[in-house]
């Protein structure tokens, strides 16, 4: 199939010109071809039994493929998350082609395809390396594909673009001499705006956007020691302020204490959140201090100049001048209650006049959440270029956003995505559920975890209902791993293995928000038909108990956790 | 986490190097796609045994990630006792119509 589905051109530039994707310079494309074929290489050299599985294992994994429950698993990284429309339609025909006709976006604003073949994989990298994409740095005990706050460079609440330090990160870790081993993978996350949409705080390093008020210099706040997995932390406050252009020598900082101290005896003792737990935060901070104190700091000090130039690459597309209000759109609104309902729910403000940001729900009720067909993301691709300058974001909530869409274009883009299955009005509620692969798919799981999510979205199915109920984040995991999230989910759900059965552990009061919380553990667990039911007696308690105006995080901390104890355990 | 085995009855279970496809090693020591007719082990010697050769197709660039699994005899063929391995054989739940068990059955 030609990779030119793609709409009429309205001009002789390429309809996503504008999207801030990073554009590689000649040295990364070459990097990038060159990694391509070495990994060919390799590949056929294991497929003629010149290196063994021991020998290929992490190779492979260094270029994000995994071997999973039923085929390979080949994990792309979206850098930042940020997609043009060129990249998502070649991810669509990738998943057409190579794959099942569908991809699977993941709380790391990855892309995963469940069916890659072996042999094919070379060609997959090569087809990828073409739009400057690649699956390096989706694996491994290096610095991971860092992450972003999906609304940067749109949201009016931003101080500073974190894709620009993103990338000055992406450039200083990537083949940093002494950070290709770690002692373990390390994870950071950038939120721009003082709100923070990026889970930061479960990060190994989080950084939140700050303004100094009495300087008016822009910075950031820094956490450090966060994570979840099998045991969650969150992240203690390093430093409340560190301007812009001192932030890598204090990350170079972070990184050395823990490359020095962080344990490589044990892989389950290795991520820097048990070095900053073991040693106790105090210390730690105070060895970062010092070592900050003694680095170099001119060496490490960011180049307004570099900012400058990666500014470019992020450089805002052309606004134009509108007026605040949209009459188009108002008139929508009065005349489609369902378009009204979608707006409640899945636009934020835009820091541009008569612009809206739009988050495109892959949580259709009874969905695969985050799963994607090819013909969907060819919808998104063309969408994104008529109304959103070919731009296409990865959520860590497993959605999609188009950044910057005029305000008249609202009602006809919600009727095409609506269309193809895409205009669920249902972004940060009940049944915008993160959900991780599970047994499903993960060779590593315990339960299940997409049918729970399904299960509960049907049960849920009334978009009157769940408006009615307002914010309710709930997060799923089939392993202790907790790439599901649980730890952070307003209801979090863990599944554990009982005797061969599948059982479900409730977690309530997790949040990935500014107000970051680790959720508890309710109590004894339910099985598979029963963990529906639970998860309707929390809301059904929530309902009783809340306060006009009040969201559920909200009654719950009001309240404490024993109502809901009570509502669960009290008849057993 | 993986699920250890220990029952008396075990099978070999394993991927396919090439494509990733689950197989199991079937009586003959062939690899099987279909998790039923894979061959039942009885008591440790035998499964040392078969394991043995899984491994040494392993060696051989065949297969991939050779383990032991416990399971049943049935009169539908030899099944999985563990829910993991079950649906190794058949594929995502969540989507019947991908893995094994979109397939037509075995001519
Ligand atoms: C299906 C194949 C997958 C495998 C084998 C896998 C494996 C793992 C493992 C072993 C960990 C724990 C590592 C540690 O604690 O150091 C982990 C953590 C994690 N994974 Fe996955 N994962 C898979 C898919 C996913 C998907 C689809 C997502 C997103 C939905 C995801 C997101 C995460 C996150 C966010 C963490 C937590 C990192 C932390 O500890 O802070 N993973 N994964
Ligand atoms: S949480 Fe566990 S089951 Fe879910 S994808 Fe991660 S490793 Fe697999």
């Amino acid at each position: 199939m030609p990779d030119t589905h793609s709409p009429a051109l309205r001009s002789n530039q390429p309809a996503d010109a504008h999207a801030a994707v990073y554009r590689y310079d000649e040295f990364d494309k070459t990097f990038i071809f060159e990694r391509v074929e070495q990994f060919r290489a390799q590949v056929e050299r294991r497929l003629k039994g010149e290196i063994t599985e021991e020998e290929f294992k992490p190779i492979r994994l260094m270029n994000g493929l995994y071997l999973q429950l039923h085929a390979y698993m080949l994990r792309v990284a979206v850098p930042y998350g940020m997609l043009s429309s060129t990249q998502v339609r070649r991810l669509a025909r990738i998943a057409r082609v190579y794959d099942k006709g569908y991809g699977h976006f993941t709380t790391r604003q990855n892309i995963q395809f469940n069916w890659p073949k072996l042999e094919d994989v070379p060609t997959i990298l090569r087809e990828l390396a073409e739009v400057d994409m690649h699956a390096i740095q989706t694996s491994g005990n290096c610095i991971r594909n860092v992450t972003t706050d999906q609304f940067c460079g749109a949201a009016a609440d931003e101080l500073v673009d974190p894709r620009v330090y993103a990338e000055i990160l992406r450039q200083w870790s990537t083949m940093h001499p002494e950070f290709t081993y770690l002692p373990r993978k390390f994870k950071i996350a950038i939120t721009g705006s003082p709100n923070d949409r990026a889970a930061v705080q479960v990060h190994d390093i989080g950084l939140i956007a700050k303004k100094d008020e009495v300087t008016g210099r822009v910075g950031f706040t820094v956490y450090v020691g966060g994570g979840q997995g099998r045991t969650p932390y969150l992240a203690v406050k390093a430093r409340d302020f560190v301007p812009v252009e001192e932030i890598i020598g204090y990350l170079e900082a972070i990184l050395r204490v823990y490359n020095q101290l962080g344990r490589r005896d044990n892989i389950y003792k290795a991520r820097i959140k048990i070095t900053v737990n073991e040693m106790g935060a105090d210390k730690f901070i105070g060895l970062i201090e010092e070592e900050y104190a003694r680095l170099p700091r001119q060496k490490f000090h960011v180049d307004p100049a570099i900012v400058d130039a990666i500014q470019t690459h992020f450089a805002p597309p052309p606004w134009v001048d509108l007026p605040a209000v949209s009459d188009s759109f108002e008139a929508a609104k009065a005349a489609d209650p369902a378009f009204a309902r979608w707006t409640r729910t899945n636009l934020t403000e835009h820091k541009t006049r008569g612009y809206a940001i739009a988050t495109i729900s892959l949580k259709p009720i009874g969905g695969i959440p985050g799963d994607a067909e090819s013909s969907q993301l060819e919808t998104v691709a063309d969408l994104a270029d008529l109304y959103s300058f070919g731009e296409v974001r990865v959520t860590h909530e497993q959605n999609l956003v188009l950044a910057h869409v005029r305000k008249d274009d609202l009602y006809p883009l919600w009727k095409a995505l609506d269309a193809a299955g895409l205009g669920t009005a249902n972004a940060g509620l009940i049944s915008d559920i993160i959900a991780c692969p599970g047994l499903d798919y993960c060779a590593l799981a315990n339960t299940r975890a997409i049918p729970v999510a399904q299960r509960i979205a049907e049960r849920f199915a009334d978009l009157d209902r769940q408006h009615d109920l307002g914010e309710l984040k709930i997060k799923i995991s089939g392993c202790i791993n907790a790439c599901g999230h649980h730890h952070v989910g307003h209801i979090g759900i863990l599944g554990v293995d009982k005797k061969g059965e599948e059982f479900f552990q409730i977690l309530l009061g997790g949040d990935a928000g500014t107000n970051a919380a680790l959720g508890e553990i309710v109590g004894p667990g339910f099985d598979y038909d029963g963990i529906i039911d639970a998860v309707e007696t929390v809301v059904n308690t929530f309902v009783n108990l809340r306060q006009p105006g009040e969201i559920f995080i909200q009654t719950l901390a009001r309240t404490g956790h024993a109502p809901f104890k009570e509502a669960l355990y009290a008849r057993a | 986490m993986l699920v250890k085995a220990k029952g008396t009855q075990q099978s070999v279970a394993a991927s396919r190097l090439l494509d990733g496809e689950a197989v199991w090693l079937g009586t003959g020591n062939i690899w099987v796609e279909d998790v039923a007719q894979a061959a039942v082990f009885d008591g440790a010697d035998a499964i040392a045994e078969a394991l043995s050769f899984a491994k040494a197709e392993e060696k051989r660039q065949i297969v991939v990630d050779v383990y032991p699994l416990d399971v049943e005899i049935t009169e539908a063929g030899t099944r999985p006792t563990h829910l993991r391995e079950r649906l190794k054989g058949i594929g995502p739940t969540v989507r019947r119509d991908l893995g094994k068990q979109a397939r037509q059955p075995a001519a």
